[in-house]
């Protein structure tokens, strides 16, 4: 038996699909991504209509997906990120509906529940066999984890393995099996090799990130939290990046051996494996080449699924289990209420990802982000759109100074004790303000162009959309 | 308090606008090197006026004007002297007459605008041979002599030797410059360590400043501030042993005795001023104790 | 004082400010395109005009492409373009 069948388009339709079906795409080959495009095409061309795209994130090369919103052949979105070139278009409101973010752990378990049932999931695969065997640690394309595909590949109703890389049967070292998947196409190329992982990820120059990422790590090890058994997430952000390699001196120095590392993982964080910081990395998707390769290599580097990783109520999630995480934002307000899916203008420009996953599931969750970028405060009385409920978050770090949430007072007495700048989060406000001046609260558009779902499947927050500037 | 100071290009708003922020006891704006001459004009205008508005939170403001051999140097002393920065910088100081030049014209410039007169001291940077060997003249040309501040870029370019990061071919400048500062009754700052990315380097660098008798050092990253600080900082070791001396000094008053022996040596002048500066150091970074004045 | 020549200041950096003046046969017209347009434009406008009043430029067309310059920026920027385009130096 072979599942290889000779293109997409056959595919497509020996899958059944139809007029008003949901169709699903990962999003590990990042903005290298050939899959999505080339599936649509084929979609489009076949005339169907009314489909809906759930996609664990969309990338600025997904492009072309506006064009068959526009032409009626997608009516629906959904997605756990959406990042700039797109979000514009949502927010000036392309889509007749609304697009639908769900977080990395809630995506996967709406699908599995039947909330976002999923027709037909395409999985982009760097490496395959003809029964559908895939991975994404070997092949041109290698992408490291194919984490976030994993639920798609489980409770689609057909998966579509696509591969650039067909390798004999049994492929070794597979991550998704060949008894989820029912059709394997080869096409010429998956993506896009410079846009699918970075070659390096090199330590920030900005003093402004330096000296929040010191912060950080002094917070940490202020904490109480850093003792043998730690465990760790960070971002691939230039601040964050800069704070694991501050805390792999702390940890070095202290000889403080940790238990693990998870989410997105780079080169930083398997350097820190081999220095002995964690004992294994949890890796729901590859940042740059160093992590494709010590997955593919170290055994002590662990693929997991979406669901493993922050899945909530489900029967076990990593983000339980963490200690500390280090998130990003581009607004908090005075209640600790985070936004990374808007802009300050309330333009679309992320999402969620694993933010509030990790962020209700870590010990500390810290946020770390300049007081203010070019002329915009980033600290708000009232954030554009609540990402994560600032129930979650427990400590501000910016380069003013450092915010602890009043409901961590424990933590707030330890880093006063540490000779950390702890201040009220209203003071720092203020203090950025001071040099900024106070913006004038931009206006919004009437219609609902965007919901922001919970991890527990809640409305967190609706985006409006935002006028187009003359 | 100056333990670290950080030089930041004076055309560079992004730099400037978080300069209070980053760690420094003191930022440099720097209208010199880091400035092209078609745009000293707007740099100038540029570091006035971010003095001007901005809040700089307890960080001590320095600008280094252009030298006095450039059609710059009265322009850029007419821009910041209103906005009273702590020091001026005075840079490729040869002579006690290249300062003297600059004084004078800062004493008429302070009387036009009606500003106190030597409210604006100098700190003469030495980055020539020429500079070296006349330290001392410099150090005490004027009373708004306030430091000495050793560039050893340029120095080691006047000495034709290379710039090395062991620094041997700048101890002999080091060592001038500090007796010359100390002679004069003046502060004495360390030339930048230059790789930015090497924070060891940086940190055996300002020990080896510190181990000379230099005041502070200054720095072109930020990434290097904090372990200057942490040097230039007396440790808890030496704030408890300034407080024993002054103890010591006190109940030999009370006593009456003139003499007075601490762990077995001899406490004279020089230890107690050295006690008090220890003293007043600490409690201006919050580790003195409260009930002692 | 009177702008005789086409002149500029700042760069297209982030919070900098790039700003243009021109002669103007009459009155103050002033074009400006921001990162922040929304949020600050009124203030940004405000200082233009305040700055361009201190110096006493009544005639001059002032084109600001702003990237998130701080107020103190943005005054020196116009300041820097004023002096460079002036008649009188």
């Amino acid at each position: 038996m072979n599942k290889v069948v000779g293109s997409i388009r056959e595919a497509i339709s020996l899958s059944g699909l139809r007029d008003g079906m949901t169709v699903s795409f990962h999003h590990h080959l990042r903005n290298g991504d050939y899959v999505l495009n080339l599936v649509m095409e084929e979609i489009a061309a076949m005339g169907l209509r009314g489909l809906t795209v759930n996609a664990s994130a969309l990338f600025d090369v997904h492009a072309p997906l506006l064009r068959h919103i526009e032409g009626g052949v997608v009516t629906g979105v959904a997605a756990s990120y959406i990042s700039g070139g797109l979000g514009r278009a949502f927010s000036r409101g392309i889509l007749q509906g609304e697009v639908e973010f769900r977080t990395h752990g809630g995506r996967p378990k709406a699908i599995a529940q039947g909330v976002t049932p999923v027709d037909v999931a395409f999985i982009a695969a760097p490496a395959a066999d003809a029964m559908g065997n895939c991975t994404g640690k070997f092949g041109p394309s290698a992408c490291g984890s194919l984490g976030y595909a994993f639920a798609d590949a489980r409770y689609a109703k057909k998966v579509v393995v696509i591969t650039d890389h067909l390798a004999p049967y049994p492929l070794q070292g597979w991550s998704i099996s060949e008894d989820q998947v029912d059709y394997v196409v080869a096409v010429d190329a998956i993506g896009d090799p410079k846009g699918i992982v970075s070659g390096t990820t090199k330590m920030t120059r900005d003093p402004v990130g330096l000296l929040m990422a010191s912060y950080a790590a002094r917070v940490i090890e202020a904490s109480g939290l850093l003792q043998e058994g730690f465990s760790f997430q960070t971002g691939a952000g230039g601040a964050s990046l800069a704070a694991a390699q501050f805390l792999q001196e702390i940890m070095v120095r202290k000889k403080i051996r940790g238990s693990f590392a998870s989410g997105g993982i780079t080169g930083c964080l398997v350097e820190m494996l081999r220095a002995g910081c964690f004992e294994s990395l949890l890796d729901v998707q590859c940042f740059d080449l160093k992590a494709v390769e010590s997955l593919r290599e170290d055994p002590r580097h662990q693929e997991i699924s979406a669901m493993q990783y922050a899945a909530p109520g489900s029967r076990g999630a990593v983000v339980d289990s963490l200690d500390v995480v280090i998130l990003g934002a581009t607004e908090i307000d005075t209640d600790f209420n985070v936004n990374v899916h808007t802009d300050s203008s309330g333009v679309i420009m992320g999402g969620s990802g694993g933010h509030s996953d990790t962020a209700a599931g870590a010990k500390i969750a810290m946020v770390i982000a300049p007081m203010f970028r070019a002329r915009m405060p980033m600290i708000t009385d009232c954030v554009t759109c609540v990402s994560t409920p600032g129930r979650h978050i427990d400590v501000l770090v910016t380069q003013g100074g450092i915010a602890v949430n009043p409901q961590n007072g424990e933590l707030k007495d330890r880093l006063r004790a540490a000779g950390l700048p702890v201040m009220e989060i209203r003071q720092l406000k203020e203090k950025a303000e001071g040099i900024t001046g106070k913006p004038k609260a931009v206006s919004r558009g009437d219609r609902v162009v965007a919901k922001v779902i919970g991890r527990e499947g809640e409305l967190l927050s609706s985006i409006r959309s935002v006028p187009q500037n003359p | 308090m100056r333990r670290s100071m950080l030089f930041l290009p004076g055309n560079s708003p992004n730099l400037l606008v978080n300069a209070a922020c980053l760690g420094a006891d003191a930022v440099i704006f720097d209208l010199e090197d880091a400035v092209s001459p078609a745009e000293k004009d707007a740099a100038r205008i540029l570091v006035r006026s971010t003095m001007g508005h901005m809040d700089f939170c307890g960080c001590e403001t320095i600008v280094r004007i252009n030298a006095v051999d450039t059609p710059y140097w009265q322009l850029d002393i007419d821009a910041v002297l209103p906005e009273g920065p702590g020091l001026l910088m005075v840079p490729k100081a040869g002579t006690a007459e290249d300062v003297r030049t600059v004084e004078a014209y800062v004493t008429r410039q302070e009387a036009r605008l009606g500003l106190a007169s030597g409210a604006v001291g100098l700190m003469p940077l030495i980055e020539t041979a020429l500079g070296v060997e006349n330290a001392f003249a410099i150090a005490t040309c004027s009373p708004r002599v306030r430091a000495l501040f050793l560039g050893a870029e340029d120095l080691t370019a006047d000495l034709q030797c290379r710039r090395t990061k062991e620094g041997r071919e700048i101890a002999y400048a080091r060592s001038r410059l500090v007796m010359a500062a100390r002679a004069a009754g003046v502060e004495v700052y360390d030339t930048p360590f230059t790789d930015v990315n090497d924070d060891e380097g940086a940190r055996s660098d300002a020990l080896t400043a510190k181990s000379l008798g230099f005041t502070g050092k200054a720095a072109i990253s930020p990434r290097h501030l904090a372990a200057i600080n942490e040097v230039f900082s007396p440790t808890a070791e030496e704030i408890d042993y300034a407080y024993e001396v002054m103890e010591a000094i006190a109940a030999a008053q009370r006593q009456g005795k003139g003499a007075v022996a601490l762990r077995g040596k001899m406490i004279d002048a020089p230890i107690v001023a050295r006690a008090r500066r220890t003293i007043a150091t600490a409690q201006a970074l919050g580790l003195g104790r409260e009930e002692q004045v | 004082m009177e702008i005789a020549r086409p002149a500029s200041a700042g760069t297209m950096e982030s919070s900098d400010a790039y700003v243009e003046i021109e002669p103007r046969e009459d009155g103050l017209e002033i074009q400006l395109e921001s990162v922040v347009l929304d949020q600050f434009g009124d203030a940004i406008e405000q200082a233009v005009r305040e700055v361009l009043e201190a110096m006493g430029v009544e005639r001059a067309l002032v084109r600001v492409a702003d990237r998130g310059a701080l107020d103190c920026v943005i005054r020196a920027r116009v300041e820097a373009a004023v002096l460079r385009g002036r008649g009188d130096g």
